[in-house]
């Protein structure tokens, strides 16, 4: 399997607390994997460190056989490579839906502006939100704007989506509608990997689960290994709770 | 005081108030325009992030300082100090300015002062999540400043840059320590003359109250404009 991202040895700690600790995997082609475990295990800190958001304090992430934490690596350039979906979905408020999608590309990419709408378009019509190309993201409810946020990071075309929870800050009703965007984006093949509390669509969609406590990997498989016959006492004590 | 004097002052003198009028409007517009654009530098300046030490961090650490004292300088003395300063001051050293260019330059760079702080609050009052975005998706510092953060700061500070206007209109009056034909002066050139000093002033006053009141309407209306519309059109979509 082609490797997308691996990690060695990452740390990251916020002064004298440690958030990572010692943290290895890696992330193949086409795989989907979902990052669970309790809240301020480290699982959203790693999601961030991937893309920088976060500066690790040591280790390495590969990415096309080079560390993107050597000094002189362009950080940009690798950052078009990943497509970042927020919890707080952060679309660009100045920006309408289209404009949002197309931004990027534009001015990064520097695609021309023909080709930069049509692809564009192209995505907001895989997440259902072609038709509210005008709109401003204060006039869409939270699961649409969550589907434009993923419009956004595909229509820069990235080898992998990073979701950081992205149905946590939204109403129940509107989980299943970005649920079942990113159902989709996982069946066409997409490389994904999700930080998520939705244990039902952890088991799901991904091709591997990684529980994370305590700011390491504790243990990581098939999801009908670590969501129905975890190993390690922690990742057991984790589902019991939350799979009431 | 009657209607009557007030009249017939206007009847005499309305050129010379059109053209004091003018003055203050053209000194406190172009002034506004200087000082928002000195601001908006001084802001962007302000919340460049430091990264590591480079030469370039000690360098943008030193004009920030010089900025920093700047500020202070002008937001720190009266306005009518600083015109004579900036105009006599020069003056002495062989350095004559046109009356006109040192108005615009004291009101300018008075107002760079205090839209300074207005624009840096709107750059940090910007929700984390906007440079996140922008970063993530692979933008730069000044990428992110200019095509998300800033637009959204414009319309932040309008209302600040339109209090300043209307400031700098009232306040263009006190440059006539420096004879400045604006709308102040002009007037106590016409009282000197008539001795009719309630009712050329009360002329004044009136003038300034339009020009103040439709400078905030038109700013109110500019606000609006910005904000779009409420509603959005859906776009019918043709299935192939």
């Amino acid at each position: 399997m082609e490797k997308v991202i691996e990690i060695k040895h990452l740390n990251k700690s916020f002064g004298q607390h440690e958030v990572l600790r010692d943290v290895n995997f890696t992330v193949n082609k086409g795989e989907v994997v979902c990052l669970i475990g309790s809240s301020g295990s480290g699982k959203s800190t790693l999601l961030r460190c991937i893309n920088l958001l976060e500066t690790p304090s040591g280790g390495e992430i590969i990415y096309n056989g080079e560390n993107i934490l050597d000094e002189k690596h362009n950080i940009k350039e690798y950052r078009t490579h990943l497509g970042m979906v927020f919890q707080q979905f952060n679309l660009f408020d100045n920006h309408n839906v289209l404009s949002n999608c197309m931004v990027g590309q534009q001015k990064v990419l520097k695609r021309s502006k023909d080709e930069a709408k049509v692809n564009a378009l192209k995505y907001l019509s895989v997440v259902g939100m072609d038709q509210y190309v005008n709109a401003k993201p204060r006039q869409l409810s939270g699961g649409q704007k969550q589907r434009v946020a993923i419009a956004r990071a595909l229509a820069m075309d990235p080898d992998v989506m990073l979701f950081d929870e992205p149905t946590s800050a939204l109403d129940p009703e509107m989980v299943g509608e970005v649920l079942k965007v990113m159902r989709q984006l996982a069946d066409e093949g997409n490389t994904m990997l999700i930080v998520t509390h939705e244990m039902e669509f952890a088991r799901e969609v991904s091709d591997r689960v990684v529980f994370m406590d305590k700011g390491v990997i504790v243990e990581e498989g098939p999801p009908e290994q670590v969501l129905v016959n975890p190993v390690n006492e922690r990742t057991k004590e984790f589902l019991k709770r939350t799979l009431k | 005081m009657s209607l009557d004097i007030i009249l017939s002052i206007l009847e005499e003198n309305w050129p010379s108030y059109l053209r004091g009028a003018y003055m203050t409007l053209l000194i406190a517009i172009i002034s506004t325009i200087i000082g928002a654009l000195i601001g908006l530098f001084i802001g962007v300046m302000h919340t460049i992030p430091l990264r590591k030490k480079s030469i370039k961090s000690v360098i943008l650490k030193l004009v920030n300082v010089i900025l920093t004292v700047y500020v202070e300088i002008f937001r720190g003395t009266p306005m009518i100090v600083q015109a004579m300063v900036v105009f006599y001051g020069l003056a002495a050293y062989g350095f004559e300015m046109d009356r006109f260019v040192a108005a615009i330059v004291v009101v300018g760079l008075n107002t760079g002062a205090y839209m300074a702080e207005y624009v840096r609050g709107g750059i940090v009052s910007i929700d984390k999540g906007q440079y996140e975005a922008a970063e993530a998706i692979g933008m730069g510092h000044f990428q992110t400043m200019i095509h998300v953060i800033l637009p959204q700061v414009f319309r932040n500070i309008l209302p600040a840059t339109g209090n300043q206007l209307i400031m700098n209109i009232k306040d263009s009056a006190v440059l006539s320590v420096i004879s400045v034909t604006e709308l102040f002066f002009t007037t106590k050139s016409i009282a000197g003359a008539n001795f009719r000093f309630a009712e050329s002033y009360i002329i004044t006053c009136i003038i300034y109250l339009i020009m103040t009141v439709v400078a905030s309407q038109i700013l109110r209306y500019i606000e609006k404009k910005m904000d779009g519309q409420n509603a959005y059109q859906v776009e019918q979509i043709r299935k192939k």
